[in-house]
């Protein structure tokens, strides 16, 4: 990172306070693949950059309960999957304490877990972790390009299917990615001591 | 000892995690705001404000004075050029189907525009003539204000986005009514037979 770490706390802290303000709230949530790609994906990673807030009494405190990192990846999965609902798309526009509650939990329940459980994850967490999301990004991928029904009352249909066609197209870079590394990279997990 | 509390939290949150799912889809049957309202609406019947509605006639009335019958509302639009018009034809088929029920008062058509500032009476009435209407048991209105609009879409939840093309996209459907004035269902607006069902079976009991 360009960025000095010591920064990174209240980077996150001002992208999460950005992301809440009314007019970049309203061009996110314009189209379903705002939302969800971009608005989603930039709270949780608020949070990500939030958690050095966290003191290290509180961090040695929690760590006993989450060896391996899997307590905190099994939190931020569910977070996930509460917040790919198209029902909760739709709420999150419609319901004020829905919109609360999503711009509370993606960066505390998915981010800040995120980051204290990835660096203690080892391989074979991680690689059931990412197997999982790609797995869910091309089924949810799928389903909204082909869907003849629109999922979300606030959206229109050609909107569900560029999110489609994007969720696809972000699986398969991954997916490149991490083959790509697997083939070709030096694989590294230092996994902290517990 | 961290592997055994690791373990435990695990445990927790997949229960919690189960849970608030099965809250937020209701019991894992609603993964849409459109069928969440359709169990609500089931589970929990509405009570339809009385705002003022006026017809195609120019007359004025509201949800109020139509009960003592079953109603079917729908939602339109009138310079809505793709399914609104099938939904048009759709109610004056219902108008057929059920022809005995309305000639004899126990059955009422009512299609609700939520566009109120461009569909007044004769807008209204051009669109029931386009669809075919036969002339009875079918009313077009729309609400005399915005907060009567605000109100009625808030009750069926209806919702209605502009869909870049100077017309609107919406969650069309027909609503079924009941003759305490309470909104009971809402069924596909393309298939006009589940709605008559609950019209029939109504009138049966």
């Amino acid at each position: 990172m360009i960025v000095p770490s010591r920064w990174h706390p209240w980077l996150g802290l001002a992208l999460w306070l950005a992301l809440a303000l009314p007019p970049v709230r309203h061009v996110l949530e314009a189209t379903m693949t705002l939302q969800m790609l971009v608005q989603i994906p930039l709270l949780a990673a608020a949070g990500w950059w939030l958690a050095p807030f966290l003191t290290h009494r509180v961090v040695h405190a929690l760590s006993g309960w989450n060896r391996g990192g899997i307590s905190g990846m099994l939190l931020a999965s569910f977070g996930a999957v509460v917040w790919m609902l198209p029902r909760m798309l739709d709420a999150a526009l419609e319901n004020p304490w829905v919109a609360l509650a999503k711009f509370a939990s993606v960066p505390l329940l998915i981010g800040v877990p995120l980051a204290f459980s990835w660096p203690r994850a080892g391989f074979v967490v991680r690689g059931v972790w990412l197997v999982e999301i790609l797995a869910m990004t091309f089924r949810l991928g799928w389903l909204y390009m082909v869907s003849p029904v629109r999922l979300c009352s606030n959206y229109l249909l050609s909107d569900q299917q560029t999110l489609g066609k994007a969720l696809l197209a972000v699986g398969f870079t991954v997916l490149i990615a991490l083959a790509w590394e697997l083939l070709w990279g030096r694989i590294q997990v230092e996994s902290r001591p517990h | 000892m961290s592997l055994l509390r690791t373990l435990l939290a695990s445990l927790l949150i997949v229960v919690g995690g189960i849970a608030v799912l099965a809250a937020a889809t209701d019991g894992f049957r609603a993964f849409t705001s459109e069928t969440a309202r359709r169990i609500d609406v089931r589970e929990h019947p509405r009570a339809l404000p009385p705002v003022p509605l006026q017809t195609a006639g120019g007359r004025m009335t509201n949800f109020a004075r139509l009960r003592g019958r079953w109603v079917l509302v729908d939602f339109i639009y009138t310079r809505c050029m793709t399914y609104c018009s099938v939904q048009g034809s759709e109610f004056a088929r219902l108008q057929d189907r059920l022809a005995q029920p309305i000639a004899a008062g126990k059955v009422l058509l009512v299609s609700v525009s939520f566009d109120p500032a461009h569909d007044g009476p004769a807008q209204l009435a051009g669109y029931q003539r386009r669809s075919g209407d036969r002339e009875a048991g079918w009313l077009a209105v729309r609400p005399a204000n915005a907060s009567g609009l605000d109100a009625l879409t808030h009750v069926f939840g209806v919702t209605a986005i502009p869909d870049g093309l100077g017309g609107y996209v919406h969650n069309a459907a027909i609503a079924v009514v009941d003759p305490r004035g309470r909104l009971i269902a809402i069924t596909d607006w393309d298939a006009p037979h589940e709605a008559e069902r609950y019209v029939r079976h109504g009138l049966a009991q």
